[in-house]
């Protein structure tokens, strides 16, 4: 690595959350686990946890290297093995905040009775979940989640198989949080995350996903801005959803929210309560009684929440110079960007240019209605407190909105 | 017992049930984990083991620790690999079937370096085979049971005091070399109720957990010079470690590369193999001047007694070398005795597994003759003393 290489990496805003040494990283262009594991990295760093008290556990294949890059007390284990290894973790040592990344495949599939058996538990875990509908290190094999119909490297003719729902199975299997996402909802899915880092008892997080050099490309759906511009289009934000009605068909309507959120006695409480019971007061778990490890913990939640408090004013601080500069750059980025990318797109085929620039010039105004409709929306069913967070959220989405609109006439093009 | 290479401490008497028992081996090995600080278990029933598994789950909350039931053999094996990483001491116990799923994680535990000890009270197979009955049928499987090359060390018991005091041997050897620790006891053992001596807790040496406590920057998780006392991290330091199974270097970090692998593979076995001298134990009886020579373990050995014994009255010079080390195997000894007696008879409750050892550091210098058994029974002490007989001709 040269040193204005170096100093490149050190200089990013995911330093200290991400392991600057170890990127680049080895993800597929379009993918979205690059811009899932940003909103993580994000939401460890809003959520005020302390970096050494997170460890971070993955299981095998394209998102089992997300234990990988980041800064934290990390383990890379055995396909499937993810969340025992988790629980074993934070068994030993109560005080960390455990968080499993892996994908559908090895979550729900060869992991599949670990993940059911921790939902059970209510182990004190957060579970995100990248689905992409492919095993992706091995080459674009059908998964448990694969739609009907969908070509996998397995399923040369359409899959014949029933796919899982997994908000319905982590539902039924007794997880105490559930929400689904995907790779776009960047905002939802950063305080989706948060909120689960900040509670006790089994999270579990899904998040649809572009595997473009497999999945997308097998099933000629475009590149990973097509899969976003779908993902717009096609996520309907439902909180409190019926988690029996999230099943996706193929490039069928995903339902996206918050589907669960309830207060529960986790793994180690549960287990306390026993122990108190039979033991009496003076009963220890290495060496702590219940109040001593309870105080414990209040002392620490203190300090996340002055972390946190830190982290907030500071951002508050770079917002107001941010929202000055996003009212104007989105115009700027889309007069330039879109042009240019119709014009490369015209050298291949001209006659799409017009239709490229009338979907430009369309998109906007349904991209920024529905922005504007979905954040509050979302807020309006979380608590109280986030609410004047709400529109802030609005304006600091409008780039990214911007950016998909400005990239969209790809796909009308090569229709 | 050997001195250790490391520094030792005593043990926790919250863990250490001082005093005569009668018990088995089962509760035994429970006994002898908590002695030696381990406050972590997850395991999954099996017969004949599970005696070990409810004896911690009731001494749990008596001296804080922590145990947990998994849902099977696979996340028991994770769930303690995490729980090493998160800075307790582990065990599981199992026995023939659940090895075998648990054989995944083996591997992982030993390319991460991960110390824990891993109990097979060993029954009849193959498969599900005969639950209840016993047998020394996994020698090989603790050795060559994950894939790639990765040496192991193992232990067999052949009393339940020997239960005991192999658990607390067994967890200082896996936190020096930093390697996962078999104990291959058999259903015999386990469950045969015995005088058990458990030690004043000042008299029991425990090798600590070695962790880092050096600058972060350099901070390296593994040191790859085929050498055990290396530090290790637990979760929460604040050194963010890294640990994966694919082929990395001292940070952690994969690199996967033949000259990587190279490096590895050679500390992992070199760690072990290099330093069999520290880690072979041996007991040996009435070897010098010794015609034929009776190597055994386990349960075996206990039979054998008797089979020597009667070997002496007739005449026979017969002595007896009882493996209390399976692995690494003990090669120096047998090498230097293979050139001074006539004949090595090994009797075993399997169709031959230790004997191939024997015979391949025997060299074709003297006879080796195998008493094998298809194991659900011991053996008859008259099969074994055949065999010596036929030895001394």
């Amino acid at each position: 690595m040269s040193m204005d290489t170096a100093k490149f990496k050190n200089a990013s805003p995911m330093a200290g959350t991400l392991r600057m040494d170890r990127m680049a990283h080895i993800w597929c262009p379009g993918c979205g686990i690059g811009s899932e594991v940003n909103a993580f990295a994000e939401a460890v760093k809003r959520s005020g946890i302390d970096p050494d008290k997170l460890a971070v556990v993955s299981g095998i294949g394209c998102t089992g290297r997300v234990a990988g890059y980041v800064d934290f007390d990390s383990i890379h284990t055995t396909h499937g093995r993810a969340i025992p290894v988790a629980t074993g973790l934070k068994l030993a040592n109560p005080n960390m905040k455990v968080v499993v990344f892996s994908g559908e495949g090895d979550l729900t599939g060869i992991g599949g009775n670990h993940f059911i058996h921790a939902a059970r538990r209510n182990m004190d875990i957060v579970v995100i979940c990248n689905n992409n509908f492919t095993y992706g290190m091995t080459g674009g094999q059908v998964t448990p989640t694969t739609p009907q119909s969908a070509i996998s490297s397995t399923t040369p003719y359409g899959n014949h198989e029933y796919p899982f729902n997994l908000p319905f199975l982590a539902d039924a299997a007794g997880a105490t949080y559930i929400a689904r996402w995907t790779s776009m909802h960047s905002r939802n899915l950063i305080q989706s995350i948060e909120e689960a880092l900040s509670r006790k008892g089994f999270s579990f997080i899904e998040i649809i996903s572009p595997c473009t050099t497999l999945y997308l490309r097998r099933n000629r759906l475009g590149d990973g801005v097509d899969a976003l511009q779908f993902y717009q289009e096609n996520a309907v934000l439902k909180h409190g959803a019926d988690t029996r009605e999230a099943d996706i068909d193929f490039q069928g309507k995903i339902v996206i929210g918050k589907f669960v959120d309830k207060p529960k006695p986790d793994y180690i409480a549960a287990l306390d309560n026993r122990c108190v019971k039979v033991v009496g007061d003076d009963y220890e778990l290495y060496g702590k009684t219940v109040p001593e490890r309870e105080a414990e913990e209040k002392a620490e939640k203190e300090r996340i929440a002055a972390r946190r408090a830190a982290v907030l004013a500071e951002e508050e601080k770079a917002k107001r110079v941010v929202t000055k500069v996003s009212a104007k750059i989105p115009v700027k980025a889309s007069a330039k960007k879109a042009p240019a990318k119709a014009v490369k797109k015209a050298v291949a085929k001209a006659p799409a240019k017009a239709a490229a620039k009338k979907a430009t010039a369309k998109a906007p105004a349904k991209t920024v209605k529905k922005a504007a409709v979905k954040a509050p929306a979302k807020t309006v069913t979380k608590k109280a407190a986030p609410a004047k967070k709400a529109a802030p959220k609005a304006t600091a989405k409008k780039p990214a909105a911007k950016k998909v609109v400005a990239k969209a006439p790809a796909k009308k093009t090569r229709k | 017992m050997k001195k250790y290479k490391s520094k030792t401490v005593a043990a926790d008497p919250k863990g250490v049930d001082s005093g005569p028992h009668f018990m088995d081996g089962d509760h035994a090995l429970a006994e002898g984990a908590l002695a030696a600080g381990c406050r972590f278990f997850a395991g999954y029933p099996i017969t004949p083991s599970t005696e070990t598994f409810e004896r911690f789950a009731e001494r749990a909350p008596e001296v804080g620790a922590m145990f947990i039931q998994m849902e099977d053999e696979l996340s028991a094996i994770a769930a303690n690999i995490g729980a090493v990483w998160g800075g307790q001491k582990v065990m599981t116990v199992t026995c023939g079937p659940g090895f075998s799923l648990m054989v995944e994680n083996i591997g992982l535990a030993a390319m991460t370096e991960t110390p824990m000890v891993i109990c097979n009270v060993q029954r009849a197979g193959p498969s599900t085979g005969a639950p209840t009955l016993t047998a020394q049928q996994d020698m090989m499987q603790a050795r060559y049971g994950p894939h790639g090359d990765n040496a192991m060390i193992a232990l067999a018991p052949d009393s339940p005091q020997e239960c005991f005091d192999l658990a607390i041997e067994a967890f200082n050897l896996s936190e020096y070399y930093r390697v996962p620790v078999i104990i291959l006891a058999d259903e015999t053992v386990g469950h045969m109720h015995e005088k058990v001596v458990i030690p004043p807790a000042e008299q029991i040496k425990i090798v600590p957990r070695n962790n880092y406590s050096g600058p972060k920057e350099d901070f390296r998780p593994y040191k790859f010079d085929g050498q055990g006392g290396h530090p290790m991290t637990r979760a929460g330091d604040g050194y963010h470690f890294h640990i994966t199974g694919l082929t990395h270097n001292e940070r952690g970090y994969p690199v996967v590369t033949a000259d990587q692998n190279k490096i590895v593979v050679t500390h992992l076995m070199e760690k072990i193999n290099g330093n069999a001298d520290d880690i072979v134990r041996l007991e040996e009886n009435d070897i010098d001047g010794a015609d034929v020579v009776v190597v055994s373990y386990g349960i075996t050995s206990r039979i054998a007694v008797k089979a020597i014994q009667d070997a002496r009255k007739e005449g026979i010079k017969v002595g007896s070398l009882r493996m209390i080390t399976i692995w690494p195997f003990c090669e120096k000894r047998i090498r230097e005795l293979a050139g001074k007696i006539k004949c090595f008879v090994v009797p075993e409750l399997n169709y031959g597994q230790m004997v191939n050892e024997v015979e391949r550091c025997a060299g074709g210098k003297c006879e080796v003759i195998s008493v094998n058994h298809c194991g659900g029974a011991v053996h008859e002490p008259q099969v074994i003393l055949d065999a010596i007989r036929k030895g001394n001709k």
